[in-house]
């Protein structure tokens, strides 16, 4: 785990009487592409929750880049470069979408260089550039998406975690946001997906692992997991 | 902000044409009204910091105005300090009140903030009621201080009032084109997300029912001198609570100018409308205008002046 | 100055105000504890029930309780209208935020001064021959103008868990409270069933109202006094829990009664004001919620 920059270690999570995540670890590579699979309420979104700070945990800790954040509130742990986007797009419905970049470039890129990246820039990027003075409310489906996406990129994440960011949309749409995580991640930044489209897991992840009901039951290379029994039986039932 | 220089010299000669109404020595209604619509604009002003820019709804303004006012009428009966300092702590007391209400519900979802105020006012009438000191129930009678400027110690305290307008309003302003304003404004739309962009949502929202509050108290402070008598029924007035949300939604929440259009229409009107029908009468329109508002015209004025334009 | 008796009496005192207060309180329990819609105006219409039964007592020389439950219908199609316009205007564009607040905010303003206008600020009380009587029991003395709301409010309270856990329009009302989606695709309409649920919340209000009036003479003003102890009890009792508002009901009834009785009635705002905070400060979930 020394050399991991995200170190989840442990982790237990309750709601109540419900047992969500049950002492779940895993360790993300720097520059790694990480893929994050497991059935319906296996505690995926619950786990990205965790580690984003929005919800606290009841065991164990987080560990990012070398420093303890379990009781670091969100707004921090995303200056420090922990960036997630929202499974539900959650724009900022009265500003533009050039507004909308501005505010994560205010806050969370505030004080670690901007490096001149402004917001047209990342709209020109991911193709929202023709947009860029619109309110959310005039985009479509999947340039939600996007403005997700950079509204992430904005707030210069060192860990970019992507919940379901291609959920309902059409194949092309898919290949679309595929190659903009893609091109994300040979700037350097590691990326967490979370997806049920298995083709886009398969070929973004370098590595895998699957959680069900709470807890980890499979981690690997694509290959691996895909031939594990385990990982088959949770998807499928017995 | 390096053009910040001229807003402030607005701000100047309004206060100077101010005194210049002052030295007219017009009929002394004009000031009575003129303090009243005023102190409005410095409430509605307040208000939507927190309503307007944050989206976090204050039904107890009574009780911070109040606040200010009782702070007043605790200092006069101890000290007597002169009005700066009276409004200053009235000011800060108010702040605090804000401050601690914040803490104490806003880490919860914003509903629960709204009640905690809508009670407040009724606790805080509760504990002026029963303390004898600045009056209790029966009230008490305030002194002004003699040898006011302009000879009028009303026609002072309304160029107080136009000063602390003016203030309210620069001090909103200034917030509404900061980044605080800017990060209020994506905690309102949605605080999730803006939390998760870096926005210290915790810190922007207690610092806004801080300022909120402070701005109440600053404009309750000189209200003993004004009225003369203080009594609770007529600090806590309904008027308050009703005026401090229909002047900024009817004006218009999501500028500076919205609450002080709102200020102005809305509180002329009352005057007006108090010595033709009754003043419960011209508060239950205010209600009833300000259903329509929320229902029909939700961005009130300044909204439907953006919808003509064709924005 | 402490005596058992003054104790004992302030105690019994509280519990049945406590039924009362639970009346009070169950259709705010229903509305804001179980469908999360903030209706602030609840005490108003809480008043407003308080006083049509009055002129239907002064009028007719009606029972207030009757008049009470002959005027639910009308105030449950008041509900349903009052909810339609909310879900129109506010929950379905999403806004039910800050403009939804507001809105029943000017409602509960336009019916307190409606009623100051057209009524005055005169205490307005009901006449029925059981007001003023009272019996003794065990050396305690019970007043039927307290008893009789506090036993209708138990009913309440259990005709009302009784429905939404037994009838079709009371699961679903629940089913609604946990996930609305589930129901879309059950063929149920979510909207039809909280105007049902809202309905019911302002039917209860009003019935409530007759009670209140029944145990205390009432002003336009009194809907302030409900404010703080329909929230405390909800958030207390635990959000969506109608047992637990029955519980939180007589904690905060008997609460009142002691602070009254040792140290002097006008405090009575300041109990639920600080039950509230203090319940919301340490555990919001309430006794029995969620």
């Amino acid at each position: 785990m020394a050399d991991a920059l995200l170190a989840v270690e442990g982790v237990t999570k309750r709601f109540g009487g419900f047992l969500a995540l049950n002492q779940v670890s895993i360790a993300v590579k720097p520059g790694e592409r990480f893929g994050l699979i497991g059935p319906n309420g296996s505690g995926k979104t619950t786990l990205i929750n965790c580690v984003s700070g929005a919800l606290r945990i009841d065991g164990g800790r987080i560990v990012f880049d070398g420093r303890d954040i379990t009781s670091m509130p969100a707004h921090r742990r995303t200056r420090l470069g922990i960036v997630r986007s929202f499974q539900i797009p959650k724009p900022f419905s009265s500003m533009t979408v050039l507004e909308n970049l501005g505010i994560p470039l205010e806050n969370a890129a505030h004080g670690r260089g901007a490096d001149g990246v402004d917001a047209m820039e990342i709209l020109e990027a991911i193709g929202l550039a023709a947009k860029a003075h619109l309110r959310p409310a005039g985009l479509t489906q999947i340039e939600m998406r996007k403005l997700e996406l950079a509204r992430a990129m904005a707030a210069r994440p060192k860990l970019l975690i992507s919940d379901e960011a291609m959920a309902g949309l059409s194949s092309a749409e898919v290949d679309d946001i595929l190659a903009i995580l893609l091109r994300l991640n040979a700037q350097g930044i590691t990326i967490i997906m979370i997806e049920h489209i298995m083709r886009a897991v398969m070929r973004f992840s370098q590595r895998i692992v699957v959680l069900d009901a709470g807890e980890r039951i499979a981690e690997g290379t694509p290959d691996e997991v895909v031939r594990n029994p385990a990982v088959e039986k949770a998807y499928l039932g017995e | 902000m390096r053009r910040a220089g001229w807003p402030l010299l607005i701000g100047v000669a309004v206060v100077v044409v101010g005194i210049a109404i002052a030295s007219l020595r017009a009929n002394p209604y004009l000031y009575f009204a003129g303090y009243v619509i005023l102190q409005y604009i410095v409430i509605a002003t307040a208000w939507n910091i927190l309503g307007g820019y944050a989206g976090y709804v204050n039904f107890g303004t009574p009780a911070f105005f109040a606040l200010g006012a009782y702070t007043a009428v605790f200092l006069i009966r101890s000290v007597k300090p002169p009005l700066p300092v009276l409004m200053l702590a009235g000011g800060l007391v108010a702040g605090l009140l804000g401050l601690g209400i914040g803490y104490l519900t806003l880490r919860l979802r914003g509903v629960f903030f709204s009640i905690a105020t809508l009670a407040l006012s009724v606790v805080l009438q509760t504990v002026m009621v029963n303390w004898e000191y600045v009056g209790g129930s029966r009230g008490l009678s305030v002194i002004r201080p003699s040898g006011p400027p302009f000879g009028n110690y009303v026609v002072f305290l309304f160029t107080i009032m136009v000063a602390l307008a003016v203030f309210a309003v620069l001090v909103a302003r200034f917030i509404e084109r900061s980044w605080i304003g800017r990060g209020l404004s994506a905690l309102r739309d949605n605080e999730e997300a803006a939390e998760c962009m870096g926005v210290p949502t915790l810190r922007l929202k207690l610092f806004a029912t801080t300022v909120s509050g402070f701005l109440l108290g600053l404009a309750g402070a000189p209200f003993p001198y004004y009225v003369t008598f203080i009594e609770p029924n007529s600090a806590f007035a309904l008027d308050y609570a009703v005026n401090a949300l229909a002047m900024p939604m009817i004006g218009g929440t999501t500028s500076w100018i919205g609450p002080v259009i709102g200020a102005v229409l809305l509180g002329s009107a009352q005057q007006l409308a108090t010595v033709t029908i009754s003043s419960e009468l011209s508060l239950l329109i205010v209600g009833v205008v300000l259903v329509g508002f929320v229902v029909v015209a939700p961005e009130g004025i300044l909204g439907l002046i953006r919808r003509l334009r064709g924005r | 100055m402490f005596s058992w008796d003054l104790l004992a009496n302030a105690v019994v005192a509280g519990l049945l105000l406590g039924g009362f207060y639970a009346a009070v309180s169950l259709g705010i329990g229903l509305v804001f504890g179980l469908l999360d819609i903030a209706n602030i105006a609840q005490p108003a219409f809480l008043v407003l029930g308080a006083y049509m039964s009055f002129v239907l007592n002064e009028v007719w020389g009606i029972d207030p309780i009757v008049t009470g439950v002959l005027l639910t219908p009308v105030f449950y199609l008041i509900g349903a209208v009052v909810y339609r316009v909310y879900y129109g205007s506010f929950e379905r564009r999403g806004d039910e935020g800050l403009r939804g607040l507001v809105f029943f905010f000017g409602i509960l303003f336009i019916l307190e001064v409606s009623l100051s206008l057209k009524f005055g600020v005169d205490y307005r009380l009901v006449q029925a021959e059981y007001i003023g009587r009272s019996i003794e029991i065990a050396g305690v003395g019970i007043a039927f103008r307290y008893l009789i709301p506090c036993v209708m409010g138990i009913a309440m309270t259990a005709t009302l868990y009784l429905f939404l856990s037994r009838t079709f329009y009371g699961r679903a009302i629940m089913a609604v409270s946990q996930d609305q989606g589930a129901l879309r695709l059950m063929g149920a309409n979510p909207v039809q069933i909280k105007t049902i649920a809202f309905g019911i919340g302002i039917a209860a209000a009003s019935l409530a109202g007759a009670l209140l009036i029944t145990i205390t003479p009432v002003v336009p003003s009194t809907d302030r006094d409900y404010i703080g102890r329909m929230f405390a009890i909800t958030v207390l009792g635990g959000m969506g829990s109608i047992g637990g508002t029955l519980a939180a009901g007589v904690i905060l009834g008997v609460i009142e009664s002691l602070m009254a009785t040792f140290f002097g009635p006008s405090w009575a705002p300041a109990v639920s004001f600080g039950i509230l905070l203090l319940v919301l400060a340490v555990r919001p979930a309430g006794l029995f919620g969620r």
